[in-house]
């Protein structure tokens, strides 16, 4: 499993290099063999369904958790002193906030644990929670709570930032809000990495998208290529005789074949291609050509195609 | 890939007066917390320790009623720092000892802090209770009395460990609707809220966590001194709590 970004030479320090990981919890492989190289100034976007393993991979490239075998770094660091030195920093999925104290309270607490900070009123304006700051926590939205925890995660001034499903259980107003929080701060130049399971969310925000599943990345490109990778076609038709698998799978754009009894069902970007093909140098009949939907394009990268499918080029 | 060196370190160092202000200020705002540490002991006080044979009774040094004043100011300081604590129970629970594993804190400080808190939540009600004591009865040697009250307030750092070791091990964000109880029981199985007399409880008691602090703290008021057995209790029950408590808070913080 390579990703283009690993056969370049890279110059300078990563922001992100996790290299081989893996990691079990019993006889679950949460995280199978992964290796992920982000350059400073990337904002990427970890895209997977749920038990994808990206919680897990973000707990480990935090410190919170240890890999089984592989290595990671931060910034050339380890991921705890990373931490320590305040240049990475999380916004993590729910949780970690006391509800008993205020927003302000809450962002004057967290500044105090690191030695020199931007100023609390500077992170509550930038995350746009200037104007609740004496309500108390448990009185906040979630879509506060969250810019909450992406207002602590500012105060370090940190190179890199890391949000695991930062939108989850959020209306649509609250992660609009959100996400154009993260946008302004992002003209920065700081690098950021989400995990998301919206594949709408990733194509909004990131320059990149790795896709994830079952641990592993089965696909990695920039938006624009996930995008066309997501909006292919499905021709299907019909057969009596024999059928040539491999001359199809051979025509541009194909990148799924499947024969269903007398059905050949393809998956591609080139429909008209493919319809020519069938129409012109095959028997096939009754031929079909439908939009495939994001759903399954998604699912057919991320299910149970991992061994198939590598890097976008 | 060359590793590049590691930058100084931006983590402060020792206790926070940030952290420490604001966990005041939680405490203050915590009604329940302040009602069962301050307002119960010296209401315990007021319905057992003022009946009038008492205030003329002596118990070497110091009337019946100081000798209830002492045992109710160290119930209130246990009970004050266990819930202390204790408290970081609710604060796994809520996910927050987590978020702080993304800031330079370091754990120890936490804890730290944590102990501090409890210690100051445990001076609270031993001199509410004193005061509330001294001026409704409570009569002695003051200067035994306040070494009495003094002990009450150091010794009660046991159970700031008690409250740690059971705050990392029950994942409740009600841990004290258990300790509550479990320290009232204790309490009275420890002698604390009445003489033990000779028999079997007696000899019971001499296992229980709050008995050697009770005979300890009282020592200085009454002629009976203290007991190698008291001091013992105390010894081996705080190693218990303690080794529990850095027991719970390793497992807390490993990397998993």
């Amino acid at each position: 499993m390579t990703t283009e970004l690993l056969d370049t030479p890279v110059t300078g320090t990563l922001a992100l290099d996790l290299r081989g990981l893996r990691k079990s919890f019993g006889t679950v492989r949460a995280v199978d063999g992964l290796d992920l190289a982000v350059r400073p100034g990337e904002v990427v976007a970890f895209l997977g369904p749920n038990g994808a393993g990206k919680t897990t991979t973000i707990d480990m490239l935090l410190g919170l958790a240890e890999p089984d075998e592989g290595t990671v770094q931060v910034l050339g660091l380890e991921p705890t002193s990373a931490i320590a030195a305040g240049r990475v920093s999380a916004v993590m999925q729910s949780g970690g906030l006391l509800k008993d104290l205020t927003v302000a309270e809450t962002i004057e607490l967290t500044a105090s644990f690191f030695r020199g900070t931007r100023s609390p009123k500077e992170v509550m304006e930038r995350a746009g929670i200037a104007d609740i700051a004496d309500r108390r926590v448990g009185k906040c939205s979630g879509g506060q709570q969250q810019r909450l925890r992406f207002a602590l995660a500012l105060l370090p001034d940190p190179d890199v930032i890391v949000l695991d499903e930062p939108t989850t259980g959020m209306d649509v107003e609250g992660r609009r809000d959100f996400w154009n929080a993260l946008r302004a701060d992002a003209a920065r130049g700081r690098t950021i990495i989400f995990a998301t399971h919206y594949l709408e969310e990733a194509d909004a925000y990131a320059d990149r998208i790795v896709l994830v599943s079952h641990g592993r990345i089965v696909a990695d490109g920039s938006a624009a290529q996930v995008k066309s990778l997501t909006s292919g076609r499905v021709v299907s038709a019909s057969f009596a005789g024999p059928l040539d698998e491999a001359a199809l799978r051979a025509l541009p754009g194909v990148q799924d074949v499947e024969v269903r009894r007398e059905r050949v069902i393809i998956r591609t970007t080139d429909s008209d291609a493919v319809a020519r093909h069938l129409l012109t140098a095959t028997d096939a009949t009754d031929l079909e050509i439908a939009a495939r939907g994001l759903e399954d394009a998604f699912l057919a990268l991320t299910t149970d195609h991992a061994e198939s499918t590598g890097s976008i080029a | 890939m060359t590793a590049i060196a590691v930058p100084a370190t931006r983590a402060r160092r020792g206790l926070n007066s940030t952290y420490l202000t604001i966990e005041l200020r939680r405490l203050l705002r915590n009604r329940r917390g302040i009602i069962f540490t301050l307002v119960m002991p010296p209401v315990f006080f007021l319905l057992f320790g003022t009946v009038s044979s008492y205030k003329t009774e002596s118990v070497g040094h110091a009337n019946v009623t100081a000798w209830i004043m002492i045992s109710m100011a160290l119930y209130g300081a246990i009970l004050s720092t266990t819930s202390g604590g204790a408290s970081v129970s609710i604060e796994r629970a809520q996910g927050w000892t987590r978020q702080l594993r993304l800031t330079p804190l370091s754990p120890v400080t936490y804890v730290a802090t944590k102990v501090a808190v409890a210690m100051v939540m445990g001076l609270g009600a031993v001199v509410v209770t004193a005061a509330v004591g001294m001026a409704s009865g409570a009569t002695g040697d003051t200067s035994r009395i306040l070494v009495s009250l003094a002990l009450a307030w150091v010794g009660s750092s046991v159970f700031a460990a008690f409250g740690l070791f059971m705050g990392y091990l029950l994942p409740s964000e009600n841990v004290m609707q258990v300790l509550g109880p479990v320290l009232a029981l204790l309490s009275f199985a420890g002698g604390l809220f009445m003489p033990l007399g000779d028999g079997v409880f007696a000899t019971i008691a001499q296992f229980v966590p709050t008995y050697g602090l009770a005979e300890i703290v009282r020592g200085p008021i009454t002629d009976e001194g203290v007991s190698m057995w008291a001091v013992v209790n105390v010894v081996v029950w705080g190693i218990v709590f303690v080794v529990g408590a850095a027991w719970r808070f390793r497992r807390d913080t490993a990397r998993v």
